[in-house]
């Protein structure tokens, strides 16, 4: 099993799992209290402080810890809850086809002819700005693209024989969509939800930045860059750190979805 | 199969291999054809026949030093005119590709760019080769159409590839090959997409066209009595190794090997037509029907029954409204009048408005069984499914009666964990059987079961068929455009054309004369094997028109 991993697909889970080990086991690993002030403001790197301070004298390591926790947490859960909404309701209309696809389709067109970080930022200004209340609105507006996804998917499936043959033996939609469908529409789902997962990180990242996302003193990646971009014009990197994060999980996270998906496509089973 | 000093094509020990990655495993070589050696002289034609794998179109793509997708040639050498292909490359490679030796695909609809018009890719390679001008490519292009029997032959090159029939693509296909004065002409399946009734205008036209322009041709096909037809030799080739090799007259009528004499043998099922007497199972009475958006009937006024037991062939060629029956009889395309009854019982024209008890006594088997099965399950979960479903069945119980099912269709137990990708294409049509068996009907629509799949292979499943009505007492609507399974298989026919039913009663009324007019082009369009049977057929097409 673990000869068969290509290498790419090898330094993908490397980095992708010490990003996620990192998330998962933050308050054990951290050096110092997420939000406590050990030292001057934007200290060089130190054996005390491995990346340094930030913009009031935080353990910058620290923060990035406890930031890539909010910031991969979040994402993820957004993630799922876009493609279980998405896929299940863009499976749905490709299957019953008709007014149920007109109307699940022209909704979803509405809602996307609205850029989504515009959307977002009206959702958010009115509402309160709690984890909750950021997963659900992220999860749901990315939905609309993982609808278009799978109802395009699934309608050149269902018009295959094997979905016909379980039609005619007169199997409900939950069979056919969860038995039928599903299976062979995980690759390009698999694919697509690497690349959602980098887009929720940095949708995150952006609305953090942008002041409406996790409010402080809570860290996350782009409030990070935020607290720290003024560093930049005095020549301190501590904003380049979480950049630079966020880079390398991208591209990670994807080195593995390229991976489950050559396995996925494998009509032996091997998903 | 005489040697003169200089062969035009002369082949030696030509091997060619491939490159196949499975899923997740690294990259293998193997060999697919293992060292086939042959001559072509001028002017001949030499027929390669085999089934599907046997190598057939890589050895006649080996004629322009080409191997499509991870195909290599590995040894061997092809000489053509006098020189090896397989050591020049380049600008040579291209003048000897589409100038010296062309190319007839399977698929015309398929090769023809959709965009442009007919005659610019007729005399394209021509011009392009520098052998002609264009206006002289054009000349010659008419000349050829009207050769090949296209109807206009000044005008139906500025139509474009989807204005023209599936039948006339192909002769214009054949124009293009011949276009540019080649050498030799590749033909791959030419006529297999083609209905039997067209087949027969195609296959006339290109050993017309051979005979009169005098190029050697290899002529790919499976279908041994259509080579007979056209080919002054044959190679019969076996999963890339050659089995027989003879002129025509030997192969047909003194096969030496077993495999070749089972080729010429096969579609000899001797069927007994049963009486046609007890309540009919599936009453079909005045049933019109048509598609969403469309303003004609594709199925009109049709008449039809069928008796427990027996098995009732609709035939036709495509287009005839043969498939839109059998969606008619299933439920997936509401009749627009006429009633359907099953088993003494009225059938509701709608899908979703049927018992689950209709739904179970009437099955269904697809002509394409790869897409009939769903690739992520695996053959103990397609066959298991209908048996969970229809009769509650679980855990060991399913399990020994999915073994039962898999001994009734002759494949063992073995192959339950299987998916659909690990078998081949006879074993698959078997699987999807076995899936209608499950649910125990009493009526099996089978909609060109066999037309995909390799004669000898489509033979067993035939057998199986008829095997499996005599045990389980099912009867069988078996829709098919090939004749010859109609005779080893059929009850009663019924012969349908444009959504009519021209000619319906039981087998040895429909197959005897006096015949009408549709049901007499299309019996006499079945290829035989013997050879001089084209000649023959269009010598009295021709006797018949004259006389009218």
């Amino acid at each position: 099993m673990i000869r068969n991993i290509p290498l790419a697909a090898m330094v993908g889970l490397v980095f992708t799992g010490f990003y996620f080990a990192m998330a998962i086991l933050a308050p054990w690993i951290a050096p110092y209290g997420m939000a406590e002030i050990v030292g001057d403001v934007w200290e060089p790197s130190s054996p005390e402080h491995w990346l340094g301070t930030d913009n009031i004298g935080r353990d910058l390591l620290t923060r990035m810890i406890y930031g890539g926790r909010t910031t991969i947490f979040i994402a993820t859960v957004a993630t799922l809850i876009s493609f279980c909404t998405g896929a299940i309701f863009g499976f749905w209309a490709a299957v019953a086809g008709g007014w149920v696809d007109q109307l699940f389709s022209r909704f979803v067109d509405l809602v996307m002819s609205i850029p989504s970080l515009i959307l977002a930022l009206v959702i958010l200004s009115v509402m309160p700005v709690t984890v909750p209340v950021l997963v659900l609105v992220m999860g749901f507006l990315d939905s609309t693209r993982v609808f278009r996804l799978s109802r395009a998917v699934a309608v050149d499936i269902t018009v295959m024989d094997y979905v016909e043959a379980a039609k005619l033996r007169g199997e409900g939609y939950r069979w056919v969509i969860f038995r039928e469908i599903l299976p062979n529409a995980l690759s390009p789902l698999v694919a697509e939800m690497g690349l959602r997962f980098i887009f929720m990180v940095l949708f995150i990242s952006t609305l953090s930045f942008l002041g409406l996302g996790i409010q402080p003193p809570e860290a996350d990646w782009g409030g990070i860059v935020k607290e720290n971009a003024d560093g930049i014009n005095y020549g301190i990197g501590a904003a380049l750190y979480p950049a630079v994060a966020i880079a390398t999980l991208a591209i990670s996270v994807n080195l593995v979805a390229d991976w489950v998906l050559t396995r996925t496509t494998s009509l032996k089973g091997g998903r | 199969m005489q040697t003169t000093k200089n062969p035009l094509l002369q082949v030696r020990d030509l091997k060619i291999g491939a490159t196949i990655t499975p899923p997740g495993g690294r990259p293998q070589d193997i060999e697919i054809v293992h060292g086939v050696s042959f001559d072509l002289q001028k002017g001949r034609v030499l027929g390669l026949i085999g089934e599907s794998g046997a190598g057939k179109s890589t050895i006649g793509l080996s004629a322009m030093a080409y191997g499509r997708g991870g195909v290599k040639i590995t040894g061997g050498q092809v000489w053509v005119n006098g020189r090896d292909i397989l050591q020049t490359s380049g600008s040579d490679l291209r003048a000897l590709r589409g100038g010296e030796v062309t190319y007839v695909s399977q698929s015309a609809a398929a090769s023809f760019n959709p965009a442009k018009k007919i005659m610019d890719q007729v005399v394209e390679a021509a011009v392009r080769q520098g052998k002609f001008t264009r206006s002289a490519a054009e000349k010659r292009a008419v000349e050829l159409f009207e050769k090949l029997g296209l109807p206009d032959p000044q005008n139906i090159g500025n139509r474009y590839p989807h204005q023209v029939s599936g039948g006339q693509l192909q002769r214009c296909m054949t124009a293009l090959a011949l276009c540019p004065e080649p050498d030799l002409v590749v033909f791959d399946e030419p006529t297999t997409a083609l209905d039997v009734t067209t087949q027969i205008d195609v296959l006339m036209a290109i050993k017309e066209a051979i005979r009169d322009t005098g190029v050697a041709a290899i002529y790919i096909t499976h279908d041994l009595a259509v080579v007979a037809q056209v080919s002054d030799d044959i190679m019969v080739l076996k999963m890339g190794d050659m089995v027989e090799y003879g002129t025509t007259e030997q192969i047909i009528t003194a096969p030496r090997e077993d495999y070749t004499k089972a080729l010429v043998s096969v579609r000899s099922i001797d069927h007994q037509e049963k009486p046609a007497e007890g309540t009919p199972l599936l009453r079909v009475e005045g049933i019109s029907a048509r598609y969403k958006g469309t303003n004609f009937d594709v199925l009109k006024n049709v008449n039809v029954e069928l008796r427990p037991g027996q098995t009732l062939a609709v035939v036709g060629e495509s287009g005839s409204g043969k498939s839109t029956l059998a969606r008619v009889i299933t439920g997936l395309l509401p009749a627009r009048q006429g009633r359907l009854s099953f088993d003494g019982r009225v059938l509701s024209p709608d899908l979703p408005a049927r018992s689950r008890e209709d739904l179970r006594e009437l099955q269904m088997i697809y002509q394409m069984a790869d897409v009939a099965m769903n690739p992520r399950q695996t053959v103990g979960t397609i066959i298991g499914r209908p048996l969970e479903f229809y009769f509650g069945m679980k855990g060991d119980e399913k399990r020994r009666r999915i073994k039962e099912l898999l001994e009734e269709i002759e494949m063992g137990d073995g192959f339950i964990d299987r998916y659909p990708a690990e078998l081949s294409g006879g074993q698959k049509q078997r699987v999807c059987i076995a899936r209608a068996l499950a649910a125990k009907p009493k009526l099996i629509i089978c909609d060109e079961v066999t037309s995909a799949l390799d004669p000898l292979v489509a033979d067993g499943i035939l057998k199986l068929l008829l095997n499996l009505q005599k045990v389980e007492d099912v009867a069988y609507l078996f829709i098919t455009h090939d004749l010859a399974t109609v005779r080893a298989i059929a009850d009663s026919i019924a012969v349908m054309y444009k959504g009519e039913v021209v000619r319906y009663g039981t087998k040895s009324d429909v197959l005897a004369p006096p015949f009408d007019d549709y049901t007499d082009l299309l019996l006499s369009s079945v290829p035989e094997m013997r050879m001089g049977w084209l000649e023959d057929v269009i010598a009295n097409r021709k006797m018949e028109s004259a006389g009218h």
